[in-house]
């Protein structure tokens, strides 16, 4: 092993060209898609996850998003082929693969605690998949040794996993489950054990090493910034099903429900009864609502599927309101209201400001650049009014 | 004394009860038999001296080699059988049985050879393995053998089926530990690279449990090294194995020899330990 003396950070190092350039293509050009038609999984009388179909493209970042016990997980298990898949299809490329076994599907896991074995050495836990694989010795010691050059981690190759730091682990995890070639990487929370600092510069590190092999990676996290940073589409998941995906752009900018709304961003969410729907000039395919809500006032939202009458709500992000003194110069006008300051949070960048709905005592929160703050001078206990423009509030039907 | 010099004597004073009984009850009396291993006797006293006869004649006696080499023989049948019911049932427990209530429950029924005293559970054989005891009254009632099996009891069968029963325990223990150690991300991680349920048990469990059968081995190797209890009453005075030996020259008042085994016996015991530990490194378990 010729282990070049290199001054670069620790980190996954650029390594020779060449050997990135070879990998590089083999896993470009054999990467598929997955999707799933329909899936549930069941334990028991519990379902785990309710009849999602998701088509995940070839060569994407996709994320799967959502609390403990959303279903990601298992969803995540189901197309490595850990769980069984209750009833519905799953497909990898255009290959059915309920039945087959992990092994068989040309996936790779990497797992939340790594999953090195204790007792072998970083090099002997890269070769695992290919010693599983019979594949001749002299092929497996090159093939794990260019993936070890790949990570950076040739120096280490001899050591056990305990001996290394947890960013050295994550980097042996992620050779481990790439050296076998596979056709998409699952990754299930593959940052959480990782310290914050740690965590920023290891998930750039992935997502170049995606882009580069322009593989698919499957991921699975509760950290929005994670989903965010990372992904070329979210799937936002909540109770074993889908609540929306998108680009982290879309999740953010317009979530699809209450939940996603709740759980992606600070939004503040209003709920309320539909008393006009009008067609929006400026946007063909939405609507502009009138959501009347109970106490506060009248607010203006664009969005679609609302009718007259229903029950719904809409919710506006707490960086996109505007403060303004009390009491406002025209009580009339829809998209205001009232709030009591009750805590000034300074975060750097942003400053927080925690706020009580006066009518109704509901939380809200407010976020402003520090910057901006400093000129606002609103105080703890003081009431000041709230405003937001209707293309900033977003119809939320459920 | 002023409580600074107490507290800097404090730990040596928890210690130190426990270095006493070491003492007295440990190290004294291995110092006495290693001493008295030199003496002379005759037929009724021993005569405090230094000489070499008692182990030459050990050394030099067929009767002794013969022995050790039976011995060696019930350790090893009784390791390997006991290794043989232990894994699998630990790993039952360990792997297959997700409640833990019923994993507390069915790890103590293990247990239930000790619920009852050697010299009973002893005698309970004879009723089950003797001439007429139940196994040979099947036997015969099926026609399968016409005589009864005398074989059964007061044999070396008897012995290490006896010695199996007793010590099986001592192996089921530490194995069922180091399998419990085990993170089950692993066994699916090795799935998910393709390792059959062959290979998962080759490359991952064995390798992991690997300190835990060390354990249960040192237990069983030095607790059968020194059985003469077993050997005495399931064996009948057909089998030999140097604790009875020992016993056997210390009613004979031949207590200068018996010291001389027993010094050996000790040794030849701690090779085998130190063996043990040589293959495995057992640290990570402690």
């Amino acid at each position: 092993m010729n282990s070049s003396v290199s001054t670069s950070p620790p980190g996954i190092r650029d390594s020779q060209p060449s050997t990135t350039a070879s990998i590089q293509q083999e896993l470009a050009s054999h990467t598929v898609g997955v999707s799933l038609r329909s899936v549930t999984k069941k334990y028991g009388s519990f379902t785990a996850v309710e009849n999602i179909s998701l088509d995940i493209p070839a060569g994407s970042y996709t994320c799967l998003l959502g609390p403990s016990g959303c279903g990601k997980t298992t969803t995540l298990r189901m197309i490595a082929g850990h769980e069984e898949i209750t009833s519905g299809d799953l497909y990898i490329g255009d290959r059915r693969v309920n039945d087959l076994p992990p092994a068989k599907r040309n996936t790779s896991m990497m797992f939340q605690s790594y999953a090195l074995f204790p007792h072998k050495t970083v090099c002997e836990n890269v070769d695992f998949g290919l010693k599983m694989k019979n594949l001749p010795k002299e092929e497996r010691t090159r093939r794990v040794n260019e993936m070890l050059e790949i990570v950076g981690l040739t120096k280490f190759a001899d050591r056990k996993p305990n001996k290394l730091s947890g960013g050295q682990q994550q980097r042996a995890a992620l050779a481990r489950a790439l050296v076998t070639r596979p056709q998409v990487l699952l990754l299930d929370e593959p940052l959480s054990a990782l310290d914050e600092n740690l965590r920023v510069r290891t998930r750039s590190e992935l997502r170049r090493l995606q882009k580069e092999f322009g593989m698919t990676f499957i991921q699975v996290t509760h950290g929005q910034d994670e989903a965010f940073a990372l992904s070329d589409r979210i799937v936002v998941m909540d109770h074993g099903r889908i609540d929306q995906i998108g680009t982290p752009d879309e999740i953010f900018a317009t979530p699809a429900s209450r939940f996603v709304a709740r759980f992606v961003g600070d939004n503040n969410l209003f709920v309320g009864k539909v008393t006009n729907v009008a067609a929006d000039h400026t946007h063909h395919t939405q609507q502009m609502i009138r959501l009347e809500v109970d106490r506060l006032g009248t607010f203006l939202c664009h969005g679609q599927a609302a009718d007259i009458g229903m029950m719904a709500a809409c919710c506006v992000r707490s960086d996109c309101m505007q403060m303004l003194p009390y009491p406002p110069v025209d009580p009339t006008v829809p998209n205001q209201l009232t709030a009591r300051v009750v805590a000034i949070e300074f975060t750097g960048y942003i400053t927080r400001v925690s706020l009580l709905a006066e009518a109704t005592g509901e939380e809200i929160t407010y976020k402003v650049r520090s910057h901006d703050w400093h000129l606002n001078l609103a105080e703890e206990g003081q009431l000041i009014t709230l405003t937001w423009t209707p293309e900033n509030c977003i119809f939320l039907p459920h | 004394m002023s409580s600074k010099t107490f507290k800097a004597l404090e730990p040596y004073l928890l210690v130190t009860p426990q270095t006493i009984v070491f003492l007295l009850f440990l190290v004294f009396p291995i110092l006495m038999i290693a001493i008295v291993s030199f003496w002379q006797f005759n037929g009724y006293a021993m005569i405090p001296a230094f000489t070499l006869d008692n182990y030459l004649s050990i050394f030099t006696s067929k009767v002794s080699l013969q022995t050790y080499l039976n011995t060696f023989k019930y350790v090893i049948l009784v390791w390997f059988f006991c290794l043989a019911i232990a894994f699998p049932v630990s790993y039952f427990l360990a792997f297959y049985i997700q409640n833990q209530t019923l994993q507390i429950i069915l790890f103590l029924i293990c247990t239930v050879p000790f619920w009852t005293s050697n010299i009973i559970r002893m005698i309970s054989w004879i009723p089950l393995l003797g001439k007429e005891g139940l196994v040979n009254q099947l036997l015969l009632g099926l026609h399968v053998v016409n005589q009864p099996v005398e074989w059964f009891l007061y044999s070396d069968f008897a012995v290490v089926l006896g010695m199996v029963h007793l010590y099986n325990f001592f192996m089921i223990a530490p194995i069922f530990n180091s399998l419990m150690r085990i993170d089950r991300t692993l066994i699916t991680a090795a799935q998910d690279m393709g390792a059959s349920g062959w290979q998962v048990l080759k490359e991952v469990i064995l390798p992991l449990a690997a300190p835990g059968i060390a354990i249960g081995s040192i237990f069983v190797v030095t607790l059968v090294m020194g059985e003469f209890v077993t050997v005495r009453l399931m064996g009948g005075g057909q089998s030999a194995s140097i604790g009875k030996l020992i016993q056997t020259q210390i009613g004979s008042l031949q207590y200068p020899l018996a010291a001389a085994n027993a010094v050996i016996l000790l040794i030849v015991t701690l090779i085998l330990v130190i063996g043990i530990l040589r293959i495995v490194n057992i640290r990570k378990e402690l």
